[in-house]
């Protein structure tokens, strides 16, 4: 059964720290934009929101281009160390680029639909900055990011034409779930092919149930 | 009125769609090149007929022909995916012919300083990947794989593997510096000389042939026959060989 657990806990393992460096870098980069007033914000915006309309093929060039060993970036790269293409590392960078816009575009709404008047309040009354976004901003928006967060596990978990593209068909080291499933049916193994799409399928949804059920009773509590 | 020029728009790219004329020639990734240069000669000679060409791993396109996709004739760079199809009634076999050979090479990074001169030098510690194309579903790499177990090296060298879907994917983690050596057919190599530099010519235990057929579910019969005596007559061959393919 390696066959079938190895690329899933491989594909786990990504799309957990794709989600993780999103949340980090979508809300950062949420609040930073829902509190920037310029008209330049829009186009940020846009180009942000690039990977959810790109081909995944088209950014899996981009990050062969960028980062690999011959890329723009890559000496840069190798003196630090790092290498990206064909590792685990890779894909989860691939990952983390495809569901970027889908952290990112919920925290910005909800970052916005916050009233200003509470984080006003709480300055008056002696807050500082990082205080105000770490207990009233954040708490606030948590339920839209969160459910952001899920729809990028969820995406991260399917990610497959940019991470096929930068990470390779390593099995054991870089075929995820999806890449297998790629491979198994190219190959003819039809019912290697079915078992892995059952099991993707499952933990998508379990994945999804689970996090929905867990996440709105804990911001019941946190709700002001 | 504001979806009329979506409409125009959509009329527009109907009108190019497939017509009657249309033969579909699936072939290996391996004969990319060389058939385009071959359709057009072949439509030349042929002026209602336009030659629509579909490339990916022989494989793929076997199991494409084998769920109905509606090509006419099938190209294949060995005989395993062509006795593939055969078992799976998807190609004539009354029509199956060997049209060219190849040699399968191992190619280096044209820039690269490690000293690989045979596939043994893989061992090295120095060398950290090899791309070949999966041997699942890539003629290339059942023929590397082959090579390499003759040898007594496959499992050494497949220890650092990069899969490839196809022989063109092998040949551009190569030339991008992105693996240290490739296993690619020797037209494909010659394909990016400026990139890539051919280190040795590797024995394979069977000859390295590529067989064409006409598909069973054609709808155009006669004139995928036509095709395929083409591609095997003076004019094909000569189209063929000036790509760097060897006759049969």
């Amino acid at each position: 059964m390696d066959s079938l657990w190895v690329p899933l806990l491989l594909t786990l393992k990504v799309a957990l720290w794709a989600t993780a460096l999103n949340l980090v870098l979508g809300v950062a980069v949420a609040f930073g934009l829902s509190r920037w007033r310029s008209h330049a914000r829009e186009v940020a915006d846009a180009i942000l929101t690039l990977p959810l309309v790109l081909p995944p093929t088209v950014l899996g060039y981009y990050l062969l281009v960028l980062l690999g060993r011959r890329g723009v970036f890559g000496e840069w790269l190798d003196r630090l160390g790092i290498e990206l293409v064909f590792t685990w590392q890779g894909a989860v960078v691939a990952s983390t680029l495809v569901a970027f816009p889908l952290v990112h575009k919920a925290a910005r709404a909800a970052f916005e639909a916050v009233d200003p008047q509470l984080e006003s309040a709480g300055r008056v009354l002696g807050l500082r900055e990082a205080a105000v976004f770490f207990r009233i901003s954040l708490p606030l928006a948590a339920r839209g990011i969160t459910a952001g967060a899920l729809l990028a596990f969820a995406r991260a978990m399917g990610e497959f034409g940019a991470t096929l593209m930068i990470a390779g068909n390593l099995p054991g080291r870089t075929q995820t779930l999806s890449v297998a499933i790629y491979a198994a049916v190219q190959a003819g193994d039809d019912r290697g092919a079915a078992i892995m799409v059952a099991v993707t399928s499952v933990t998508c949804v379990v994945a999804l149930l689970l996090a929905g059920w867990l996440a709105p009773a804990h911001l019941r509590r946190s709700r002001p | 009125m504001r979806l009329r020029p979506f409409v125009a728009l959509l009329l527009l790219t109907g009108a190019s769609a497939a017509s009657a004329a249309d033969l579909v020639v699936s072939a290996a990734s391996s004969l990319t090149d060389a058939f385009q240069a071959v359709g057009k000669a072949y439509e030349a000679k042929h002026p209602g007929t336009h030659v629509v060409l579909n490339f990916a791993a022989s494989d793929v396109l076997l199991r494409q022909i084998a769920s109905g996709a509606p090509a006419d004739v099938f190209a294949s760079a060995d005989q395993t995916a062509m006795d593939k199809a055969v078992a799976a009634k998807a190609i004539d076999p009354a029509t199956r012919k060997d049209f060219a050979s190849n040699r399968l090479v191992l190619v280096v990074p044209q820039d690269s300083k490690a000293a690989i001169g045979s596939p043994a030098d893989l061992k090295a510690d120095s060398v950290k990947r090899v791309a070949y194309g999966d041997p699942a579903s890539v003629p290339v790499g059942r023929y590397t794989k082959a090579a390499l177990e003759q040898q007594g090296l496959w499992d050494a060298v497949s220890a650092k593997g990069v899969l490839a879907q196809n022989v063109r994917q092998s040949l551009d983690y190569v030339a991008r510096g992105e693996v240290d050596a490739g296993f690619v057919f020797a037209t494909d190599a010659a394909i990016m000389k400026d990139k890539v530099k051919v280190a040795a010519t590797v024995p394979t235990p069977k000859p390295i042939t590529y067989p064409i057929a006409v598909v069973a579910g054609s709808k155009q019969p006669a004139d995928a026959a036509a095709f395929e005596a083409f591609v095997q007559s003076a004019e094909g061959r000569k189209i063929l060989s000036g790509f760097g393919f060897e006759a049969p």
